[in-house]
């Protein structure tokens, strides 16, 4: 089993994929769409196998990969996982499994589609799965472009156009990755004056002593990359439009995993390897996420557009996962994690809800919705399922993250705390009200046309539901995992404070 | 020792021959001149690959065969091979004098080969001239159009006057040395004022060659009104052979501690990241885009130079070999679209991924692999470049670029865009003919192979650059 590459079969499967149907015929759409079915399946599987082979009793950097790759910057092909990184790569496996299911009625050059959308999930994967700074790097930026083309040209222009959605989103995201690079860049050459050895490996970059100035700038540089990823306000505007611009799968995979390496980001890189400018950075991460938080949540209130509404929410809840990393303890951190795991599934079933029922009603104003659950009631199903689970239900996963969260925040920031969680009022108030106006009320007779969900359009719903409910009902088989993770790497930087009231 | 010449005499020999193969075969010698020339330069890049490592320096260190030197060779070489491949059918217009233009085209070849090889600034001057002069002659190729006849003309007072000052930078080395021989200038260099008013005469005139802010107003005309083929060896293998000699003199010759000529290249590779780019966004004719993207390409390049480490200049060679098949991809996919929709404007590249997906794929590949993004070739060279910056202390520098290669992205994928999602005014599917689809062939592999693994080029740089750093 462990002789078995299994991290680079699970890395490297859809981006095989992707080249095989490059090499395919583009009329055999069919064939096309099962090829990639098929490899994210596999994935799926095997990350599967990963969650339930990971040995729990020793911990630690597990199924661990390298090869030399480019000696003359120190550069390793280095591959391995632990607590915090699993749930992270089981999530891009659950969505980009469920996003092929989402696009399935793609037709139009679906050849281009299928293999860019491969593309993508391989090089979200391979940020969570790698330990090599330069690696990750080099994957974070893989998924740029195939989002812009994937944006632009299978996107769809309600609101703003779609090309000025896929140029915003990628502006924005390569301009936060300048600072991050230029971070990178900062860190890889003071290891080298230290040591005059080049590496970019992670352990080997933790295991050194940064005097704090020089910490705190590639912090804050590392804040600005990540934070612009993560949607930290003021740098999230490119979420909501992005994502009402993006093709259902593309807002699935972003709001659902991409978003989350800027979190992942800031514990794995961030206060991994700069723990002294971390806690100077903290406390102005900690304002801006409640700014987040209730900034966001109260525009969500006047948004009419269904994916304005998700997406300004996701811009709210990246507000308690910031908050959670700002605490700087073990419990917040757990939390974090956890409620970036309850988010990726919660928003990219909303994503492709919303995406099924614009594909079939061609609206996505909830002005003009309304009784839908008496025409579609699975959809109706999936919608309570991801709303509730929004808004944080007991039984749901993101409940245990935001809940975590808010205990372990609260010894730190005791009035910013109070704050966030009264953005969950804010959410419930959005929610309820949009789940009120779309789905319940008197059946109008104009969408007696709109099929429910059936056949492969369940596949999104299955997963996804399934995964937030299981997580709600048995979170410790994930939380174990996250707590394993963080204490280990809180106890590496010397900051293991539980935390807690 | 004549030996050591072989690839500066046989494309010497080489062109002599291409213009009398005309004269005796007048009529299939212009064909006859195509496959000698290809067959031609293979044959030197062979050459050249084979004995890489080699050292020599002949005639009293005036002319230098180290593995730097071979670097650049290789690099000018492959060049004019992807642009001879690419503009296969392009020369046809051409007309009777196709067989001269790869004649004055190997000529230039000649000129950048003596060029890095010189240890001597009077015979680097020379080798500039002669590679000069030909461009002079090849960008007036296309007779009957104006645009053509212009650019000529400016480049040739422009290119009179960059040479001029150069020439009196290097005459006012000379004055306060007493030698012309770079390897000898540093010991007997005496330090007096004179020397500052030197340095900043030759950057001037390097920066003229290589197109850095505020020297760089000639290049975009010129590059437009240019032939295609012309202005994309002009932007590459011109560029890299004026930075080449460039860096061989100012890292050799030029180590002063009294005068920091770092931080005056510093300010010039700032103004030309961002001048370059902010321009670039506004272009709407393909090849005055590429012009002021390569001036911004310029920009980075310089940035190695002014780190003038270990990284700096191994990142100076990296990327100006990725920056040969980046731009030259983009050139040759530019040259198809010419030839098809006799336009450069980039509208005329509308509907090219229904049209032909493999061009638009190529295209976007390359454009991506200039403003560096992973996992392309160009983001190594990057990476190298700018590590050099933060060592060498110049952190705002590489923000900078790295800012300026975010922004680039925006007018790359303005194109991008246009291919994808533009309107076409025709559908046929456009056909690419053979040699043209093994040069693109070559651009794009390379470019994703040394971004994936760049190790056989690393190789290469270390050893070419072990000459500066002992």
């Amino acid at each position: 089993m462990h002789n078995l590459p299994i991290l680079s079969l699970t890395l490297l499967l859809p981006a095989i994929g992707a080249v095989f149907i490059m090499f395919l015929p583009k009329d055999k759409v069919k064939f096309i769409r099962w090829t990639a079915a098929l490899v994210t399946f596999l994935s799926l599987l095997l990350s599967l196998l990963v969650f339930i082979f990971y040995d729990r009793s020793t911990g630690g950097m597990q199924f661990i990969e390298r090869i030399t790759w480019i000696p003359d910057l120190g550069v390793s092909y280095a591959l391995g996982i632990d607590g915090i990184s699993l749930p992270m790569l089981l999530l891009t496996n659950l969505i980009g499994f469920s996003a092929v299911y989402a696009s399935w009625h793609i037709k139009e050059q679906a050849k281009e589609f299928f293999s860019l959308l491969l593309l993508l999930i391989t090089g979200v994967m391979g940020t969570f799965v790698t330990t090599d700074l330069f690696i990750f790097f080099l994957f974070y930026e893989v998924v740029v472009i195939p989002i812009y083309i994937l944006v632009i040209m299978w996107g769809s222009s309600k609101r703003v156009t779609k090309e000025y959605a896929g140029m915003k989103l990628t502006i924005y995201l390569l301009i936060g990755s300048a600072f991050l690079l230029l971070g990178i860049i900062s860190l890889y050459v003071k290891a080298y004056l230290l040591t005059g050895k080049p590496s970019t490996d992670l352990m080997f970059l933790s295991s050194l002593d940064y005097d704090l100035s020089f910490q705190i700038f590639v912090f804050a540089l590392m804040t600005l990359g990540f934070g612009t990823l993560l949607s930290m306000f003021p740098f999230h505007s490119w979420s909501p439009d992005g994502y009402a611009g993006a093709p259902t799968a593309v807002s699935m995979i972003h709001a659902g995993v991409l978003k989350k390496i800027g979190g992942y980001g800031l514990i794995r890189i961030g206060l991994f390897i700069l723990p002294a400018g971390a806690q100077v950075i903290a406390p102005v991460i900690a304002v801006l996420a409640i700014c987040n938080v209730l900034y966001a949540a109260l525009i969500c209130i006047s948004q009419k557009d269904l994916k304005y509404i998700v997406g300004y929410s996701s811009v709210s809840h990246m507000g308690y996962v910031l908050i959670g990393i700002a605490a700087l303890n073990l419990i917040s951190i757990n939390g974090a994690v956890m409620m970036m795991f309850g988010h990726g599934v919660m928003a990219a079933l909303f994503f492709a809800l919303i995406g099924n029922l614009y594909e079939k009603s061609h609206t996505r104003n909830i002005d003009d919705f309304g009784g839908l659950a008496h025409q579609m009631p699975r959809l109706a199903t999936g919608f309570m399922i991801a709303g509730l689970a929004s808004l944080g239900l007991p039984g749901m996963v993101n409940f245990i993250g935001e809940f975590t969260i808010f205990v372990g925040a609260f010894s730190e920031y005791r009035v910013l705390t109070v704050l966030a969680v009264s953005g969950v009022i804010f959410t419930a108030l959005y929610i309820l009200r949009t789940l009120g106006a779309v789905l319940f009320g008197p059946r109008q007779e104009k969408w007696d046309h709109l099929q429910d969900l059936k056949g492969v359009e369940m596949v999104p719903l299955v997963i996804l539901g399934a995964a937030i409910i299981l997580g709600g009902f048995f979170p410790f088989t994930i939380m174990d995992l996250i707590n394993q993770g963080a204490t280990e790497l809180l106890a590496h930087i010397n900051l293991l404070n539980i935390g807690g009231i | 020792m004549y030996l050591l010449l072989m690839p500066e005499i046989i494309i010497a020999l080489l062109g002599i021959l291409v213009v009398i193969l005309t004269l005796i075969l007048p009529n299939k010698g212009q064909e006859a001149a195509k496959f000698v020339t290809t067959a031609g330069i293979i044959g030197v890049l062979v050459w050249i690959f084979s004995n890489f490592n080699r050292e020599a320096s002949l005639f009293n260190n005036i002319y230098l065969i180290d593995p730097y030197a071979s670097f650049f060779k290789m690099l000018f070489l492959t060049a004019s091979l992807l642009v001879i491949l690419s503009s296969f059918k392009y020369v046809k217009k051409f007309g009777r004098r196709t067989s001269e233009f790869y004649a004055f085209l190997l000529f230039t070849i000649l000129g950048m080969m003596i060029m890095v090889s010189a240890g001597d600034l009077l015979t680097l001057y020379i080798a500039l001239e002669l590679m000069t002069i030909s461009f002079y002659i090849l960008v007036a190729y296309v007779l009957n159009r104006e645009t053509s006849q212009e650019a000529a003309i400016k480049y040739l007072i422009l290119g009179a006057l960059s040479s001029g000052i150069l020439l009196f930078g290097i005459s006012m080395i000379y004055a306060l040395s007493g030698t012309t021989v770079i390897s000898e200038i540093a010991l007997c260099l005496r330090e007096e004022p004179a020397l500052i008013s030197a340095v900043v005469l030759l950057l001037a005139g390097f920066g003229f060659k290589i197109a850095l802010v505020p020297f760089h107003m000639w290049t975009p005309d010129i590059y437009e009104g240019a032939p295609i083929n012309v202005t994309s060896f002009l932007a590459v293998a011109s560029k890299a052979a004026g930075l080449a000699a460039m860096v061989r003199f100012f890292m050799i010759s030029l180590d002063l501690f009294w005068f920091d000529w770092h931080l005056l290249l510093a300010i010039l590779a700032a103004a030309t990241m961002i001048i370059g780019n902010l321009i670039a966004l506004v272009q709407t004719n393909i090849k005055r885009l590429l012009a002021y993207s390569s001036i911004a390409q310029a920009g980075y390049l310089a940035v190695g130079l002014v780190a003038a480490n270990d990284y700096g200049l191994k990142g100076v060679l990296f990327y100006s070999m990725v920056y040969v098949f980046a731009n030259l991809g983009a050139f040759a996919v530019a040259t198809q679209i010419e030839n098809d929709m006799e336009s450069n404007e980039i509208e005329a590249f509308g509907q090219l991924g229904k049209r032909s997906p493999f061009l638009a794929a190529v295209m976007t590949v390359c454009l991506l692999s200039l403003a560096g993004i992973p996992p392309l070739a160009g983001f190594a060279g990057k990476f190298y470049l700018f590590s050099g910056a933060v060592e060498g202390g110049y952190v705002w520098l590489a923000f900078i670029g790295l800012l300026m290669s975010m922004i680039s992205v925006y007018y790359y994928l303005k194109v991008v865009k246009v291919m994808y999602i533009g309107k076409a005014e025709k559908n046929a599917p456009l056909a690419i003919e053979f040699p043209a689809r093994i040069a693109l062939w070559i651009c794009v592999l390379l470019t994703l192979l040394f971004g994936i693994y760049p190790v056989p080029l690393t190789v290469l740089t270390r050893n070419a650059v072990s000459l500066f750093l002992g």
